[in-house]
């Protein structure tokens, strides 16, 4: 019984996000004034407002947590930073969340923001360049032949004028432009994730 | 100033609001020596400027004129207006102070009749009411100045005013030939009292103290509620004058805040908890007050009041730290954006005015003489400081009772100086 009580209140996902989460020693400090919430730019089209999320952690409220959508609606605007009474790097927590979270696969599959960085991370990592037109296209396409074709006439003049002024060429469809060594550029992503997964701590 | 006598067994005191008062007068009626001295043209301070003092809802000026006919009364202490200390220099029972009074171009002969004052035109702000009304070029600091003696602005001398104010004068009180005067004296113990000052408001930016004129602080609000004051006691809002029945308090503006504030001003929970009452004073069950809020920190006895004013149906509480203010171009309502944390609803308030509860900041930041100053501002009580003490809200954020039980303990260590000068101290 004595033991029930004390796993219950243990909290190991304050420990977890503490010990896992970049910037993540910051959240035991948040007083839940309700300043980052209210000036948040996009606070009301959010599930969770950073203050919640931070009560949540404290609250061992690991599922619902990992699984918000949230921490992906950040825009990294800042105010919340600039705003905070005892300064906590609250976008920095934000991104460290969504990244935690996509690294253990629970972040939710179908969030726009999180699709669109997956699909930015393998552009640019696959040459050491972003390749814009394979990007865009991919962008437009994302939610759906119908969709994407309607957001590509729209967006053609902006195309036409990148060509123009050489900041888009037509020739990247066929593999595009990249860094001189491909192949040491991946060791050093490969590396670094193993040196990030060695930190990683593991929570039962 | 020859008539001055000091010797390294005088106490002097800074600053004449309720902490300098305090330490003063404990230390002249132990039978010390004491000049106190105060930058302004009479003693009072900041509690000469409230309206009513938490918990008992009682009148400064009660016990301010206690204070002042024990000031009179007491042999042992000269007091010396407008006047600053420019320099300190020396050790533990052997100071050499240089003070600066500023000339008030009014002598002993005042009766604080008036005359001048209604001679003259030229009107300027007026510092006892933080600037919401005018006051007069000839003027009264206050209803309960000590001295009670006129002043002349220095900006209307050389004008025809000073000429008109002379000229009105019965008794020959206007001197106009006044210049400002430098002393050195040497005393043996200073006590350092010279008190707080309101966080500068318009530093807030999302709270628009300085765009929309129905956002105002809690002392602007004091002085509203005092018949004394500029709007002879009635809680009218800026923009229209229209009567504020609908009031907002926001705590911790520019307090336990890292932009702003570190520390926790101590003062503002009572201070809005109070200015409650003050609304329902006015307008009856038609007063409405809301306070928003991090934590109240009523500590101690005066949790009681807070207690009381929580069970008041017609105060509401919101734990949330407002974070935007915009204005209704209507109808000039702030309306107040934020969070609450509890149950996290976003709102949208609109009400008629708002009173930021406004943060104690220490109101000298660059002592004449070396002392330890932590890292709000307040002074340190360290052995290297020698024979110089602090008092009241130069030691910290506090309250009148915390001040003046500081002051105490303060003249009571000055005194063990001048003792040990004297070598009186077994």
């Amino acid at each position: 019984m004595a033991t029930d009580a004390i796993n219950y209140y243990r909290n190991n996902f304050l420990k977890e996000v503490e010990a896992n989460v970049e910037e993540g020693h910051w959240v035991k400090m948040c007083m839940q004034c309700g300043v980052c919430a209210g000036s948040c730019p996009l606070g009301n089209a959010w599930e969770h407002t950073p203050q919640k999320i931070f009560m949540m952690i404290r609250a061992g409220k690991r599922d619902e947590v990992l699984a918000s959508d949230a921490m992906w609606m950040c825009t990294s605007c800042y105010n919340c930073i600039a705003r905070c009474p005892r300064e906590l790097p609250i976008t920095h927590i934000m991104h460290g969340l969504a990244n935690y979270a996509h690294r253990l696969g629970l972040a939710p599959k179908n969030q726009p923001t999180r699709k669109f960085a997956i699909l930015f991370w393998n552009n640019l990592t696959k040459k050491g360049r972003v390749n814009e037109l394979k990007l865009g296209i991919a962008l437009y396409f994302m939610n759906g032949l119908v969709n994407g074709i309607k957001v590509a006439i729209k967006a053609m003049p902006l195309g036409m004028s990148m060509m123009k002024t050489k900041r888009l060429s037509p020739m990247e469809i066929l593999g595009g432009h990249g860094i001189k060594d491909t192949s040491g550029f991946h060791a050093i992503l490969k590396k670094a994730r193993e040196i990030e997964d060695a930190k990683m701590t593991k929570f039962d | 100033m020859a008539d001055i006598i000091a010797t390294n067994e005088t106490i002097l005191v800074v600053g004449g609001g309720i902490s300098g008062m305090t330490a003063a007068l404990e230390a002249a009626e132990f039978g010390k020596q004491v000049i106190l001295v105060e930058k302004t043209p009479s003693v009072g301070g900041r509690v000469g400027k409230l309206y009513k003092y938490f918990p008992k809802m009682c009148h400064p000026t009660c016990g301010m004129e206690i204070n002042q006919r024990r000031l009179k009364m007491n042999p042992n202490l000269r007091l010396l207006t407008m006047t600053e200390v420019s320099a300190v220099e020396g050790e533990e029972g052997n100071y050499s102070v240089t003070l600066k009074t500023a000339p008030r171009y009014v002598n002993e002969s005042c009766t604080a009749c008036g005359a001048c004052g209604t001679a003259v035109e030229a009107e300027f702000d007026n510092e006892h009411n933080y600037n919401l009304n005018k006051r007069k070029g000839a003027y009264l600091p206050s209803a309960m100045a000590h001295p009670q003696r006129y002043v002349l602005d220095p900006a209307i001398i050389g004008t025809p005013d000073a000429t008109k104010a002379k000229e009105a004068c019965k008794f020959g009180a206007i001197d106009l030939d006044m210049q400002e005067q430098e002393t050195t004296l040497t005393v043996g113990a200073i006590i350092w009292a010279t008190g707080w000052q309101p966080y500068d408001a318009a530093k807030i930016q999302p709270y628009g103290y300085d765009r929309i004129q129905n956002v105002i602080t809690s002392v602007e609000f004091e002085r509203m509620a005092d018949p004394h004051g500029p709007t002879g006691g009635k809680l009218l809002r800026p923009s229209d004058n229209a009567e504020a029945k609908n009031v907002a308090f926001i705590q911790c503006a520019g307090s336990r805040d890292r932009n702003h504030l570190k520390h926790c001003s101590r003062i503002c929970c009572m201070a809005s908890l109070k200015q409650t009452h003050y609304v329902e004073d006015a307008y009856g069950d038609d007063g409405k007050s809301t306070i928003y809020y991090i934590d109240i920190r009523a500590i101690d006895r005066i949790d009681d009041f807070h207690q009381k004013v929580k069970a008041n149906p017609n105060v509401t509480f919101t734990k949330s730290k407002v974070a935007r203010i915009d204005e209704n171009k209507g109808n000039g309502n702030p309306i107040l954006r934020g969070v609450d944390t509890e149950g996290y609803n976003r709102y949208d308030n609109e009400h008629d005015l708002v009173v930021l509860a406004i943060g104690m900041e220490p109101s000298v930041s660059d002592f004449p003489m070396k002392v330890v100053v932590n890292e709000n501002g307040y002074i340190e009580q360290a052995e290297s400081n020698g024979g110089i003490f602090a008092a009241g809200c130069s030691t910290d954020a506090l309250d009148v009772n915390r001040a003046v039980q500081s002051a105490t303990a303060s003249a009571l260590r000055a005194v063990q100086v001048v003792n040990r000068v004297a070598g009186s101290e077994g």
